[in-house]
């Protein structure tokens, strides 16, 4: 698992990662997003000990990133921002390079390159110059190389760029196979589509600040409110909408649809369907309308920008 | 994922948590130099000059050594042409290990720029093994392609029409030299490596470093023709001398390079950016600060009290090495005043003669004077040492001031020879040398920090804090202690001890 507490990184003046504190439970993935120069890759270079933190400490799969840098390091698998391929070399003789640094043996090293490479569809290409690779397949074996000695913690900077739909699913179904197999998983990313698709919980940087974070449906409800539903009915809503107000906050109504907002659905939605069910009105459909993690973040954004605007207000 | 994976501990993450030892560090750093010269083999670019130089110009270089020889030989100057066959050999050994210079740049800084560097950093390896592994790399092609170049030379001159028979220790110099340029070399761009993020800025920077190694091969060349033991069983002298210099040149560079390539140096630097402003506030804030933390004293009370003060206790073990420096500088002047062929011829008349000397000094202007050009004397001289020291890893520090210290023994060995009441030299010297050389050891411990602070920062902190710290500390005792205390000591020379030594050459009868 990953833990950080009050984690900072100050380049002389410049603070880039300001008290971050995140937990990562071992099997979950955390999706660490953010705009660029947030922080993410600062704050990801701290937890796999390459950086030193300059306040607030770290520990990744048991290991203090400070004191006992190399075996978090041993215990890390890095996919970072760029693949950064040696472009000369064989795909099976740069992991095989990357194995004896991670202090495989050679057959487990052979046995596992050819495994993973099976695993993203890289097996015809064992033997091919790193230089001849596509953009999509160099991805793919950077986290052939991220996966390579079996780590229990990943650390993923943008897992699936630059990838074809089908290689990206191939590299999503890998993430939720090792979560199910209690593997730690950070992952940054822009493609909110995906952290929404594979994330336990988000956390959201700005600024070297985490703004946010939590589950999908804790900051849907803290930053866009409670959950939405929507309801359809056959014909007309006939005054639905008027009638339901001693029970729910209707936001939008049309002819034959409504949307409220309920905080506790699981009580208001069979109240609301047994009105509708008294006053005669056919209902079709009771559904939660989702909130999309780009809503989310949008909002979340927004709010931390009107924030600061009103500190600097203060200030000045 | 695999049926292989094992529940949350990695399988070779376990045994990637390597033990200490230097055996398992230099097989992790070889794992590291195996790829990257397997790499560097495959580079055309470097693969091609390595071959011609290797092969074919040792061809030439003989070609040329055997002619040259010959129509020496016309004029009678079969000297010039002997000394010249050395001469192209070390040429030949030069020119492939200044490929080195490009093959560290490319695998330090390269790497860093294709951005390749960062999965590497990510692995268990340590810093240590990280950079003995490439700067092996580094070494070895070159290195191999010079003494196998400079292997056929020798062959085709030792058998050739030119029958070359050259003492043996001639040929052991020219391969040492080799290897420790190569180390120098090498080394070097390490640390102009890590300290730019693209081999543009890197190739420029590594100027500093061929210029001088050129320069210093002509220098070495001019020694083999000139050198009067040329022809010695045991070598050129003057060559061992430079080897010597050149290996402590690579021991210190092989520090800072080992200080400065860290995963810390190597990513928290991402653009080449010259802040002259910046960098001046930063040094301004280093010589206010009271403490490592950079915090500016609130008076000149505290800055003395805190900030000075700290300042000479962070000197640590300079302070001593200075002095040891300094008494040992003193006994070699003493020991080389007591040889015969460096005695001086005294002034006639004894220790009579030096007070009419003393008493003309005895007079407000010169007095005056004589204090102000000996703060200018010494502070200039302290400033140079400081200065220098900065370039020169702190050696500067430890030569230019202690010069003055082997001066002062063998002056003390002359009086001691002509057979001077030795109470005149303690007059002259002590007097003011209570409060002089006390400062002088201070300002010199300051300025070997200085430049000797690099090689090894101090723990948690990068070179570049922790030469900010050492030049705010250096400044501070230098303003706090040093210009004070030089001041004073000058006053005390110009006025009070010319009366000192007339008050003791007339106890003494002078």
């Amino acid at each position: 698992m990953i833990e950080t507490h009050e984690l900072t990184k100050d380049f002389d003046s410049f603070r880039a990662v300001d008290s971050v504190t995140l937990t990562v439970e071992a099997g979950t993935v955390l999706a660490l997003l953010g705009p660029n120069g947030a922080g993410k890759t600062t704050s990801v270079r701290m937890m796999t000990s390459i950086l030193a933190p300059t306040s607030g400490w770290a520990r990744v799969a048991g290991y203090n990133v400070v004191t006992q840098a190399e075996q978090v390091r041993a215990h890390v698998g890095v996919l970072t921002e760029q693949h950064g391929l040696y472009e000369r070399m064989k795909a099976l003789e740069y992991l095989d390079f990357f194995g004896q640094v991670y202090g495989l043996p050679p057959a487990a090293r052979r046995r596992r390159a050819r495994e993973l490479m099976a695993r993203f569809g890289l097996a015809d290409a064992l033997d091919k110059r790193l230089g001849e690779y596509s953009k999509g397949m160099k991805q793919k074996l950077a986290l052939v190389r991220a996966m390579l000695h079996d780590p229990p913690v990943l650390l993923l900077d943008e897992p699936t760029s630059a990838m074809d739909p089908q290689s990206a699913k191939q590299v999503r179904d890998a993430i939720i196979e090792l979560q199910r197999d209690e593997r730690t998983f950070l992952i940054t990313t822009h493609n909110l589509t995906e952290a929404q698709a594979l994330a336990d919980r988000i956390a959201i940087i700005r600024r070297g600040r985490i703004i946010a974070n939590g589950t999908l449906d804790d900051l849907a409800r803290r930053f866009v409110g409670d959950p939405l539903m929507e309801l359809r009915v056959r014909g007309q809503l006939n005054g639905l909408a008027r009638d339901l107000a001693d029970l729910v906050q209707v936001e939008t109504s049309a002819d034959d649809w409504l949307r409220y907002r309920a905080p506790q659905p699981e009580t208001a939605n069979p109240a609301v369907l047994r009105r509708a069910l008294n006053l005669g009105v056919d209902v079709v459909t009771l559904a939660p309308v989702s909130q999309t993690l780009e809503d989310i973040y949008l909002q979340v954004v927004q709010e931390d920008e009107a924030q600061e605007a009103q500190r600097n207000d203060s200030y000045s | 994922m695999t049926a292989t994976a094992k529940p949350v501990q990695a399988a070779g993450a376990a045994s990637a948590v390597h033990s200490a030892g230097w055996r398992h560090t230099l097989d992790n750093a070889l794992i590291v130099t195996r790829r990257e010269v397997r790499d560097s083999f495959r580079d055309w670019r470097i693969i091609v000059p390595i071959i011609i130089l290797t092969v074919f110009f040792p061809f030439l270089a003989q070609e040329v050594a055997t002619r040259f020889s010959n129509y020496l030989a016309g004029f009678g100057a079969e000297i010039i042409g002997e000394r010249n066959i050395p001469f192209l050999l070390m040429v030949i050994g030069f020119f492939p290990i200044s490929i080195s210079l490009v093959i560290a740049l490319e695998t330090f800084v390269g790497e860093k720029e294709r951005r390749s560097l960062e999965p590497l950093l990510s692995t268990p390896l340590t810093n240590t093994e990280l950079y003995i592994g490439k700067t092996l790399a580094a070494m070895i092609p070159p290195l191999l392609a010079s003494y196998v170049g400079m292997g056929f030379y020798l062959l085709l001159a030792l058998t050739g029409e030119l029958q070359w028979r050259p003492p043996a220790m001639l040929i052991a110099q020219i391969i040492v030299l080799t290897t420790v340029q190569a180390l120098v070399m090498v080394a070097g761009a390490v640390v102009v490596s890590s300290q730019t993020t693209s081999t543009r800025a890197a190739n420029l920077l590594a100027s500093f470093i061929i210029i001088p190694m050129a320069m210093l091969t002509t220098g070495e060349s001019l020694i083999m023709f000139l050198a009067p033991d040329a022809d010695s069983p045991l070598g050129i002298g003057a060559l061992w001398a430079i080897a010597a210099g050149m290996a402590v040149v690579v021991v210190l560079l092989l520090r800072v390079g080992s200080s400065v390539f860290n995963r810390e140096e190597l990513l928290g630097r991402t653009i080449d950016e010259l802040n002259l402003r910046g960098t001046l506030a930063r040094l301004w804030r280093s010589v206010r600060a009271v403490g490592p933390a950079l915090k500016p004293a609130r008076s000149l009370g505290e800055w003395y009290r805190r900030g000075v003060w700290g300042s000479v206790r962070r000197l640590g073990l300079a302070v001593p090495v200075t002095a040891l420096v300094f008494t040992v500088t003193t006994v070699v002047g003493y020991g080389i005043g007591m040889q015969p062929e460096w005695r001086l011829p005294l002034p006639e008349g004894g220790p009579g003669a030096a007070t009419e000397t003393f008493k003309a000094l005895l007079n407000a202007p010169t007095q005056t004077g004589a204090l102000l050009f000996i703060v200018w004397q010494n502070g200039r001289v302290l400033l140079a040492a400081a200065i220098l020291s900065i370039f020169t890893f702190g050696t500067a520090a430890l030569i230019l001031t202690p010069a003055a210290y082997a001066i002062l023994g063998y002056v003390l060995a002359q009086l001691v020879l002509a057979g001077y009441d030795l109470s005149f030299f303690a007059a002259a010297v002590l007097t003011h040398g209570v409060i002089e050389i006390p400062v002088i050891a201070l300002a010199t411990a300051a300025a070997l920090r200085l430049g000797a602070v690099v090689t090894r920062p101090p723990r948690g902190m990068t070179v570049g804090q922790a030469w900010f710290l050492a030049f705010g500390d250096a400044a501070k005792i230098g303003l706090g202690l040093v210009l004070p205390g030089l001041i004073l000591a000058a006053f005390l020379e110009a006025f009070i001890t010319p009366a000192v030594v007339l008050t003791v050459l007339s106890a003494a009868g002078g």
